[in-house]
């Protein structure tokens, strides 16, 4: 395979799948995924850390072994000390690439190079410029961002500009943990009730409307994030990287129809068509992207 | 210990509400400017460089002090309206500037060494280690705290972090996401706190009549909660409704309710927090003069060792109901 230049990124799982079935996702990715760089740790609530735990080692060394570049993501919303702790060993971990998803943690990095996950609040050349200095070289754009902040970030920075381009945006994340609220639990006694939705809990209006997806403490949009049609005009803007989130669907087949397109080898309104049979009934989304609000799906010529 | 008496920390959106505050007794009055570098970027509301210009002349002869807040995310290309802000605040002698974005602190600490920055809440800073880099780099002297701590996390944390003050919200309106870590808002209706200064926008707000007589409440097209015939319609904060899941009908985010914390004032202050936050720079000076009285009689009264006084504001906080929210640990 020739190399790329543009790269794939795999976010990191924000779900509660199963441990085992996390680890045989990942060992698929290793062995049969075409991204170039694969994000492993939990980013939502850390009551879930420990099941993933012991599995996380031969992850990590398949998927090096397997040539992926690996990430480590850490959790968005800090509060503990428990989870400062596990943040601290995480930041000091040798050898691999940390993702910081909360300033302390980007803070902890000591000027040591890392990521900038799409969870800290980087809106404008001045945050980005400040956090390259921190040692930022990579960065992973907030949701909500329109392609001209996106091409402005892009043309000004040092650090690789990542963008998200496919899966449920992830838009909140709360102390409270609406899956237990939801089954009437508290969050202490919460019985990991999240784990029941693989790809989050849909949420509709009082209208039948799909509209958004609880996962555990965080909220997600309804809609799947669709990028196909608009990772062109994206690329010419200086976006070299994008970032594809783990749903419950088969990832390896998403990321293939996205390096063909990246490739020039598949249409994208080709390619639209083949993701929705991949993730049969989501609804897709680009809203953001246009400057629009976030669930609506714009046609990329209209 | 020897408590600390607390500084109470009171909205103005208006140069009336700014005057209704310091005489009701308020320690800091916190505005904005009329524009989109603020969080409460609403019609009609906020002030302009000449209305804060006097708004501090008022409070300062008073011995009340200004904050005003810049904490939206400036945008890509047009940093120079984020920073005039800055520097307009430094001239007009604000007390303090309350600030979100790490690139706009990181000028407003460069250029203006001598004011006094606090962390806007919309920072969601939330631990030490956050805090702390705020502090050690930019001389950030207040961290507004995220409402996600309860009252022993925030004890816990003070000892942490002074002399860095903290500050709390208090009463008024009630974030349930980590606040400027959520794109809801947009996600509907195209504006967010982040980048607009508004969230849940009014313009985008409907209210539609049911045949039966009820009435239904949207937000940019989606149905956010439904109300009988008689029934009063809340305002449709996207949090604040009732949706559909796990094949249930709720209030799956958060009741309309409102933050009132007056009856465990007591317990924020012996956890050493520096000042009492009121949410609402978008509500009337009558809202303001009757909370702000309600929180001096409260702060006083714990001070000097009295029972709490017994005050009613039943009838100023939304739909009448009332939480105090993450300090409490069930919340979550």
């Amino acid at each position: 395979m020739t190399p790329s230049p543009t790269s794939l990124t795999l976010g990191p799982c924000l779900f509660n799948w199963r441990p085992e079935t996390l680890r045989d996702f990942y060992f698929r990715i290793a062995d049969e995924a075409d991204v170039d760089t694969v994000c492993v740790g939990e980013v939502v609530c850390s009551k879930r850390t420990p099941f993933f735990a012991p599995f996380v080692p031969e992850v990590l060394e398949r998927l090096a072994a397997a040539g992926k570049e690996v990430v480590l993501s850490s959790l968005a919303l800090i509060m503990s000390e428990r989870e400062l702790e596990q943040a601290r060993e995480l930041a000091a971990a040798e050898g691999w690439l940390v993702e910081a998803n909360d300033v302390s943690v980007a803070a902890m990095m000591g000027g040591r190079p890392f990521v900038v996950g799409p969870m800290v609040n980087v809106y404008n050349e001045g945050t980005l410029a400040y956090l390259e200095d921190r040692g930022a070289t990579r960065a992973c754009l907030p949701a909500e961002l329109p392609a001209e902040v996106i091409g402005l970030l892009a043309g000004s920075a040092k650090a690789e500009i990542e963008v998200q381009a496919f899966g449920r945006l992830p838009l909140a994340i709360s102390a409270r943990c609406y899956h237990a609220r939801s089954r009437n639990l508290a969050k202490d006694g919460c019985q990991y009730v999240c784990a029941e939705d693989p790809d989050g809990m849909a949420v509709d209006t009082l209208d039948d409307e799909p509209f958004l997806a609880v996962n555990g403490t965080q909220t997600m949009s309804y809609h799947y994030l669709d990028l196909l049609a608009e990772l062109g005009d994206l690329r010419r803007m200086g976006v070299h990287r994008f970032r594809l989130w783990p749903q419950d669907v088969d990832m390896v087949a998403v990321a293939a129809l996205y390096r063909a397109v990246l490739a020039g080898g598949l249409d994208p309104a080709e390619a639209g068509g083949r993701l929705e049979a991949l993730c049969p009934g989501a609804e897709f989304a680009n809203g953001y992207i246009h400057g629009r609000e976030g669930h609506l799906f714009v046609d990329a010529d209209g | 210990m020897e408590l600390a008496r607390p500084e109470l920390v009171c909205p103005a959106g208006t140069p009336a509400a700014l005057r209704s505050a310091v005489d009701a007794g308020a320690d800091c009055v916190y505005v904005g400017f009329r524009d989109e570098t603020n969080a409460r970027n609403f019609p009609g509301l906020n002030f302009s460089r000449k209305e804060l210009e006097e708004g501090i002349a008022y409070a300062h002869e008073r011995g009340a002090k200004v904050l005003v807040a810049i904490n939206t995310f400036p945008r890509a290309g047009q940093p120079e309206r984020w920073h005039q802000a800055v520097d307009d605040a430094a001239r007009l002698g604000a007390d303090a500037a309350i600030l979100a974005d790490i690139g706009l602190i990181d000028y407003a600490a460069r250029a203006h060494p001598e004011l006094r920055l606090h962390l806007s809440v919309q920072a969601a800073a939330s631990n030490p280690d956050a805090i702390r880099f705020y502090a050690d780099t930019f001389g950030v002297r207040r961290v507004v705290l995220p409402r996600v701590l309860t009252v022993q996390e925030i004890a816990a944390l003070n000892d942490k972090i002074r002399p860095v003050e903290t500050e709390v919200f208090v009463f008024g309106g009630l974030c349930v996401m980590a606040e400027g870590r959520c794109a809801l808002s947009s996600y509907a209706t195209g504006q967010s706190p982040n980048m607009n200064g508004v969230c849940s926008p009014a313009g985008h707000v409907r209210y539609v009549e049911e045949a039966s007589g009820g009435v239904t409440s949207q937000l940019a097209g989606f149905t956010i909660n439904r109300f009988g015939a008689g029934e009063p319609a809340g305002y449709p904060t996207l949090c604040k409704g009732r949706f559909q899941a796990a094949g249930r009908t709720s209030y799956l985010f958060e009741e309309p309710t409102s933050l009132n914390t007056l009856a465990i004032l007591p317990d924020l202050i012996k956890a050493g927090v520096t000042a009492f936050k009121i949410e609402g720079r978008q509500r009337g000076r009558a809202y303001v003069a009757a909370v702000v009285q309600a929180f001096r009689a409260g702060v006083d009264a714990v001070m000097a060792g009295r029972a709490l006084p017994d005050i009613d504001l039943d009838r100023i906080t939304e739909g009448g109901r009332q939480t105090t929210g993450a300090y409490e640990k069930a919340w979550r």
